[in-house]
C-alpha cells in the first residue's frame, strides 16, 4: 500500500473557492469591509489594507542554518493575489512589517519579486514602515510612509497609546482570539475592533497570533464595545469580549 | 537483582540453550574467584548464563530471551567481568585503556540500578573493574573525566551513545570496545529510539568489526527480528545466536469477580474499587497498574475515599513532580507502602522489592504486555506471580478473559518491528558529520547494516543528506549557509563548528508533548494577582487547551480548579468539589492487539465459551443473539437503527480505536457523498458508530447504498489522502518529525519564553510545505509515521481485506444490546477533533441571540 507516495493537492486547489462573506463595519464614521482572508477594504477610496506580511520570514533564520521551507513568501503573495482579484483596489496600503527584516527585500527569489511586481502594477501602493522594516524595501516600487490618513482614519503600524483622536487602523500586534465551546478550543487570527480603532490580523503565511487578552492589548479598546472578528473559512465570526478565553 | 537471593541454582521447568548450539564452542572455565563467589552463595551459573558466556567468549553475538528473575543481568555482564579480570595489569605509564563494555538501557533509572547491583559482586570478588553511568543527569566535569579516563564498563542510554559517537574522538574512545549489552531490547526496538540506537550500533560495528552484542529481552513474538537487529546486516538476514529460557513458574491470574454491576462502557472501574481495596488489605504490597494517567488519578482518589484503615497507598505516573516520584520510589524500596497506583512508568525492569500482587485495572490490550506487567510482582522465577485483572466494562471482560487464556498459552503479540524512520536518519547523518567527514557511499553502506534501515532506498538516503545540508528544497535558497558541504574529494564535511553545537542540543527522538507546570496559586482572591505556590507536576498543553477558567479537573490526587496560564505555568487552586467537571480522556493508550481482537471475536462466536464469563456478561451476549446476531470470527456485523430523530450505524471490527477512528473519518466522507448526511461518529477499541440524518438502513434496502462498496478497500486510496491533507493528526506528527530531523529546534526548559508569535509554528510550516513541495522528505516521513502510529492504516487494510464478501447487516427497530456500550460513549467523546468553523458559528449566533434579547 503506497498511498502515501503520491500526495496530490491538485484536486483541492482546483475546487472553485466559495465567495467569502464580507463583514461591514463602521470605524469613526467610515465604512470598512472585513474579508475573512484577513484584509480590510475601504470602499469609498477603493483602498485595500493588509498588515504584517512578514515576507521572507522563512529565509530570515538561514544565516543561523535554520532552514525553514522558503515558500512562505510565495504562499503569502498568492493569497494576496486572490484578495486583490476580489476587491480590485486602486490603492493598497501595507501596514508595516511587510518584510520580516531589513534585508528581506534583497533576499526575494526572482520569481517572487516578479510576482510581487505584477501585483503592484497598475495601482498605487504604499509601504508603511514597521519595526521589522523601518526603511523602504530595497529595489521595489511603491511609496513609503510612516503613517497615512484616509478620510477620518489614521493608518499606522503600531497602535497609538490611549484613545485615538480620530479613527485608527494599525497592525503590529498580530491579534488572535480563542474561544472554548463544548469542551473544544478554537483559536484564530482576528480583527480586534471597537468603534474607534481596529487592529488588523497578520497576513503572512508564517505569522502566528497573540491572544488579544494579552497585556499588550491593554488599554487599547473599550471592553464593552470590543469585538474579535475571528477569521473563518468563508466568513468572519464576531465574538464579544466576555466570550473570549486567554491562552 | 543479580542471580536473585536464595534462588536454587537450577530451576525446575527451565529449558535452556539447546546443547547443539553450544557444542561447537569450547566451554569457558570459570576463573577461581568467580567459582568461589558462586559457591560462597550456594549457586552455580545457570545454563543460559554459561551459554551466553561461551558464545560471547567465542566472539559471537547472542540474544537472551528470559523471564524476569532468570538472572538476565548477570548473564549480560558475566562474560565482560571474566574478560576484564583476565586482563594483564596495565603498566604504569601505559596508555589508558578505553571502554571494554557498553551497556545501554532505555531508562536512566535502570542504568543507575544496574550500577548498584554490579558494585556488589565486583566488591565481593575484589575485581579490578570500574563501572560508571553516563546519562543526561551526569555532571559536565564527570563527562569530561570519563572521556579522558574511561571506565571499563559504561552504562548509558541511546541518546548518550549518539552524542558520544558524534564527537571527533569517538574512534579513540571506543577503540578497546569488545561488547555491547542491550537491556530491555524488546521495548527499545519498536520505537524511534530503537532506530537511533540501531544506527549507533552500525557505527560501532564499523569501528570495531569484531564487536559482540548481547541482547536481553522479554519474550517477543518475532525473536528473529531481534536477532537480526543485533548484528550487522551484511549479508542481509544475518542473525545473532539465540538462547531462550522458557517458563518460570506460571503466573496465577484471575479476573476480579465483583457482585456489583459491570458497567456497559467507560474506563473508570469505579464499581470495583471496594474489591480492589479488599485485595490491598489482604496482601503485603500491591501494584495497581492502569493504562493512562487520568485512570491512575481516578483510581487513586477512589481508593482513598474508601481507605478506612489509612493504608499507605501512593500514586506514581510520569507527569508528577520528580521529587514526589522519587519519594514514592524510595518508600517502595523500603517496603513502607501497601499499594502503589501506577502507569507504564513502572513497566520496565526496575526492582521494586516485595510486590506480592499485581492488579491490572482496565484491559491489558495485549497478552505480552500483560505478561510483562505481571512480571513486576515477585522477582523470583520459581514462585508464581499473582495477578488480578479488573475489567472496566463489559467488552473488557471479554478482552481480559482472552488475555488470561493468551497468557496461559504463552501467546505473544508484541508489536512488529517497523522500518527505520527517515527523520531519525537525518539526525544521525548530521551526527556522523559532526564526528568527521564521510562519503555518501560509505555512510549509506554503514546505515544499511542496521536492521531497521537494511531496506533503505538510495534515493531516500540521498534526499536525507540533501535535507541535512540545506533543507533539501527544490527552491535552492540556502546553498550559501549549508550545514554540511560536499568538498572536492567527494566527502561531506561540517561547514561550521556551531552546527555540532546545534546537533548536541537537538539530539534524541523523544518528543514530549508540550507540557506546562501545574502550580497551586497562593492568592485565591478573585482580583488579586496570582502568585505561585507548590508545584504539583506537569500536564500536557493540549489538555489545558480545552479548559476555561473555573473548570475543574483531577490531577496529583486532587480536584483542581483551573485559574490561568502565566508564561509556561498553569495556575490552579484546590476545588471544594469532589467530582471534576472535565473528564480527562481515559481511553486506552495502546491499541487492542490483533491477537486479542481475534480471541475476543472467537469467544463471541462460540457460546460454549460463555460459561467462563460472569453471568451478567453471558446474559448480555445471549440477549444480543436473540435481538440481533453475534459477529462471528471472520465477518463484519453492521447494525442500523433509528434513535431520537437520528439514524445510527454501528459496526464491530474489533481492530482497535486508532483503526476505527480512521475508518470513521473515511466512512463519513463516503456517506456524505452518498447523501446520507452523516453528523458524527465515535470509535472504541471494539466498535464504530456513525450517526446521520439519512436512514442508512433504508438506503441499503433501496439499493442506494451498498455495504460492500462502502467498505471497499479503495477507501485507503484517494479518500485517505484527501482527508490526511486536512488532518490535525498529521500536523502533530509533522511537528515531531521536524524536531527529530532538526528542522525545528527543540524547546528547552527555561528557553521557552520566546512566545507563540515569535517562533514559526510547525502547523504553519506544514501548511506551506505541503502546498509547495508535497514530495519533501519530511512530509514523506510524516505520512509513514501517521500511517503506522496514529491511523493504523495497515491494520485497517487487513481488516477490509478480511471482511470482503463477509458483511452481515441487520436493520433493527431499536438499539441492540451489543451497541449499548458505544452508544454510551457518544457525547462523552469529542467527535473528530478538527477545530471547526461550526463551533465558531455557534458562538457567533449566541451573540446574535444575546443582542436580540437585550
Amino acid at each position: 500500500m503506497n498511498w502515501y507516495m503520491k500526495p496530490s493537492m491538485t484536486e483541492r486547489r482546483a475546487m472553485p473557492p466559495r465567495a467569502p462573506a464580507l463583514l461591514e463595519t463602521g470605524l469613526a464614521g467610515e465604512t470598512v469591509l472585513l474579508d475573512p482572508a484577513g484584509i480590510a477594504f475601504l470602499p469609498d477610496s477603493r483602498t485595500m489594507l493588509v498588515s504584517d506580511l512578514h515576507l521572507e520570514k522563512g529565509t530570515a533564520l538561514s544565516g543561523r542554518r535554520n532552514f525553514l521551507p522558503p515558500y512562505d513568501t510565495r504562499e503569502t503573495l498568492l493569497r494576496l493575489a486572490v484578495t486583490l482579484a476580489r476587491h480590485r483596489p486602486a490603492v493598497v496600503v501595507s501596514l508595516g512589517d511587510s518584510f520580516h527584516d531589513g534585508n528581506g527585500a534583497a533576499r526575494l527569489a526572482d520569481e517572487d519579486r516578479a510576482l510581487l511586481s505584477s501585483l503592484m502594477a497598475g495601482r498605487q501602493w504604499v509601504w508603511i514602515s514597521g519595526n521589522h522594516d523601518p526603511d523602504a524595501p530595497a529595489g521595489l516600487p511603491g511609496d513609503t510612509a510612516s503613517e497615512l490618513c484616509i478620510g477620518a482614519l489614521a493608518l499606522r503600524h503600531e497602535p497609538s497609546a490611549g484613545s485615538p483622536g480620530c479613527g485608527e487602523i494599525a497592525g503590529h500586534l498580530h491579534p488572535g482570539a480563542r474561544v472554548v465551546q463544548r469542551g473544544r478550543s478554537v483559536r484564530r487570527p482576528c480583527f480586534a475592533i471597537d468603534g474607534r480603532r481596529m487592529i488588523m490580523p497578520a497576513f503572512g503565511a508564517y505569522t502566528g497570533a497573540l491572544n488579544i487578552l494579552d497585556r499588550a492589548f491593554h488599554g487599547l479598546f473599550d471592553p464593552q464595545e470590543m469585538r474579535a472578528c475571528m477569521l473563518g473559512q468563508d466568513r468572519l465570526y464576531a465574538v464579544a469580549r466576555n466570550r473570549l478565553i486567554g491562552d | 537483582m543479580l542471580g536473585g537471593d536464595g534462588t536454587p541454582p537450577y530451576l525446575a521447568g527451565v529449558t535452556d540453550a539447546p546443547a547443539a548450539l553450544v557444542e561447537d564452542i569450547d566451554s569457558v572455565a570459570l576463573p577461581r574467584r568467580f567459582r568461589l563467589w558462586f559457591e560462597g552463595r550456594g549457586w552455580q551459573p545457570r545454563p543460559h548464563q554459561r551459554a551466553v558466556l561461551d558464545l560471547v567468549t567465542a566472539g559471537r553475538s547472542a540474544l537472551l530471551i528470559a523471564p524476569t528473575g532468570a538472572g538476565k543481568t548477570l548473564s549480560g555482564f558475566l562474560p565482560s567481568l571474566i574478560a576484564l579480570d583476565g586482563r594483564p595489569r596495565s603498566r604504569p605509564g601505559a596508555a589508558k585503556r578505553g571502554i571494554h563494555t557498553l551497556y545501554i538501557s532505555p531508562l536512566k533509572a535502570l542504568a543507575v540500578d544496574i550500577e548498584r547491583n554490579l558494585a556488589r559482586p565486583i566488591a565481593k570478588m575484589g575485581l579490578d573493574v570500574s563501572v560508571e553511568t553516563r546519562t543526561g543527569d551526569t555532571p559536565g566535569h564527570k563527562r569530561q573525566r570519563q572521556k579522558l579516563v574511561p571506565p571499563d564498563i559504561l552504562l548509558t542510554t541511546p541518546e548518550q551513545l549518539a552524542l558520544l559517537l558524534a564527537s571527533k574522538d569517538a574512534d579513540r574512545f571506543f577503540s578497546d570496545l569488545q561488547t555491547v549489552v542491550l537491556d530491555e531490547l524488546h521495548s527499545l526496538v519498536t520505537s524511534k529510539r530503537g532506530h537511533l540506537l540501531s544506527l549507533g550500533l552500525a557505527r560501532l560495528g564499523r569501528m570495531r568489526p569484531g564487536l559482540t552484542t548481547i541482547g536481553l529481552s522479554a519474550t517477543v513474538a518475532d525473536p528473529d527480528g531481534l536477532r537480526r537487529w543485533l548484528v550487522p546486516q551484511d549479508p542481509p538476514g544475518a542473525m545473532a545466536e539465540i538462547i531462550e529460557v522458557k517458563g518460570g513458574a506460571r503466573p496465577v491470574i484471575r479476573i476480579l469477580e465483583s457482585d456489583d454491576r459491570i458497567p456497559w462502557s467507560g474506563h473508570s472501574a469505579r464499581y470495583a474499587i471496594a474489591d480492589i481495596y479488599e485485595e490491598i488489605r489482604r496482601n503485603r504490597t500491591t501494584l495497581v497498574f492502569v493504562n493512562t494517567r487520568s485512570q491512575a488519578e481516578m483510581v487513586f482518589q477512589e481508593l482513598w475515599t474508601v481507605n478506612e484503615d489509612s493504608l499507605p497507598i501512593a500514586l506514581h505516573h510520569g507527569s508528577l513532580d520528580v521529587g514526589q516520584r522519587r519519594r514514592v520510589e524510595k518508600a517502595m524500596e523500603t517496603n513502607s507502602l501497601r499499594a502503589i497506583v501506577a502507569t507504564s512508568t513502572l513497566d520496565l525492569g526496575i526492582d521494586w522489592g516485595d510486590v506480592d500482587l499485581v492488579i491490572h485495572v482496565g484491559a491489558p490490550k495485549g497478552a505480552s504486555r500483560l505478561a510483562q506487567r505481571i512480571g513486576r510482582s515477585n522477582h523470583r522465577m520459581d514462585e508464581p506471580s499473582r495477578a488480578i485483572l479488573v475489567p472496566a466494562n463489559r467488552f473488557e471482560v471479554l478482552e481480559c478473559r482472552a488475555a488470561v487464556e493468551g497468557n496461559y498459552l504463552g501467546a505473544q503479540d508484541t508489536p512488529p518491528l517497523v522500518d527505520g524512520a527517515l527523520d531519525v536518519l537525518a539526525q544521525h547523518v548530521l551526527g556522523m558529520a559532526c564526528a568527521g567527514p564521510f562519503t555518501a557511499d560509505a555512510l549509506f553502506d554503514e546505515v544499511r547494516r542496521a536492521e531497521p534501515y537494511a531496506r533503505l532506498a538510495r534515493e531516500d538516503f540521498d534526499q536525507v543528506v540533501a535535507f541535512v545540508a540545506t533543507g533539501g528544497y527544490a527552491l535552492r535558497s540556502y546553498e550559501r549557509f549549508a550545514r554540511i558541504r560536499q568538498t572536492a574529494d567527494g566527502t561531506w564535511r561540517l561547514s561550521h563548528p556551531s552546527v555540532a553545537q546545534q546537533y548536541r542540543l537537538n539530539v534524541g527522538t523523544i518528543i514530549e508533548a508540550p507540557m506546562l507546570t501545574v502550580r497551586l496559586a497562593r492568592s485565591q482572591r478573585r482580583s488579586g494577582p496570582l502568585r505561585g505556590g507548590l508545584v504539583l507536576g506537569q500536564v500536557e498543553e493540549y489538555f489545558l487547551e480545552q479548559l476555561a477558567p473555573g473548570d475543574t479537573f483531577l490531577f496529583a490526587g486532587k480536584v483542581l480548579r483551573f485559574e490561568a496560564i502565566r508564561e509556561n505555568e498553569c495556575f490552579v487552586s484546590t476545588a471544594a468539589d469532589t467530582e471534576a467537571r472535565i473528564p480527562a480522556y481515559a481511553g486506552g493508550k495502546f491499541p487492542l492487539s490483533t491477537y486479542l481482537a481475534d480471541q475476543v471475536r472467537a469467544m463471541l462466536a462460540d457460546p460454549g465459551t460463555w460459561s467462563r464469563l460472569p453471568d451478567q456478561v453471558a446474559d448480555w451476549l445471549r440477549l444480543q443473539r436473540d435481538k440481533s446476531v453475534l459477529p462471528d470470527r471472520d465477518n463484519l456485523l453492521i447494525e442500523t437503527f433509528p434513535r431520537a430523530a437520528r439514524h445510527y450505524m454501528v459496526c464491530y471490527p474489533f481492530e482497535g480505536r486508532l483503526a476505527h477512528q480512521t475508518l470513521g473519518m473515511l466512512l463519513t466522507r463516503r456517506l456524505e457523498r452518498l447523501g446520507a448526511r452523516p453528523l458524527g461518529f465515535v470509535a472504541t477499541d471494539y466498535a464504530l458508530a456513525i450517526w446521520s440524518l439519512g436512514d442508512m438502513g433504508a438506503m441499503a434496502a433501496r439499493g442506494d447504498l451498498s455495504w460492500a462498496a462502502l467498505f471497499e478497500e479503495d477507501m485507503l486510496g484517494d479518500d485517505l489522502e484527501a482527508w490526511l491533507d486536512e488532518s490535525f493528526l498529521l500536523k502533530r506528527t509533522f511537528r515531531n518529525c521536524a524536531v527529530i530531523a532538526g528542522l525545528i529546534e527543540r524547546r528547552h526548559p527555561g528557553k521557552e519564553k520566546t512566545g507563540r508569535q515569535v517562533t514559526v509554528s510547525a502547523d504553519l510550516i506544514y501548511d506551506v510545505l505541503r502546498t509547495h513541495e508535497p514530495d519533501h522528505i519530511l512530509l514523506k516521513a510524516t505520512r509513514v509515521d501517521a500511517a503506522t502510529g496514529l491511523l493504523d492504516v495497515r491494520r485497517l487494510g487487513e481488516m477490509l481485506a478480511r471482511i470482503k464478501g463477509r458483511i452481515v447487516h441487520r436493520d433493527l427497530e431499536r438499539i441492540s444490546p451489543l451497541a449499548v456500550p458505544i452508544m454510551l460513549e457518544i457525547g462523552r467523546e469529542t467527535v473528530g477533533g478538527e477545530a471547526s468553523d461550526s463551533l465558531l458559528a455557534e458562538i457567533a449566533d449566541e451573540l446574535v441571540h444575546e443582542a436580540i434579547d437585550d
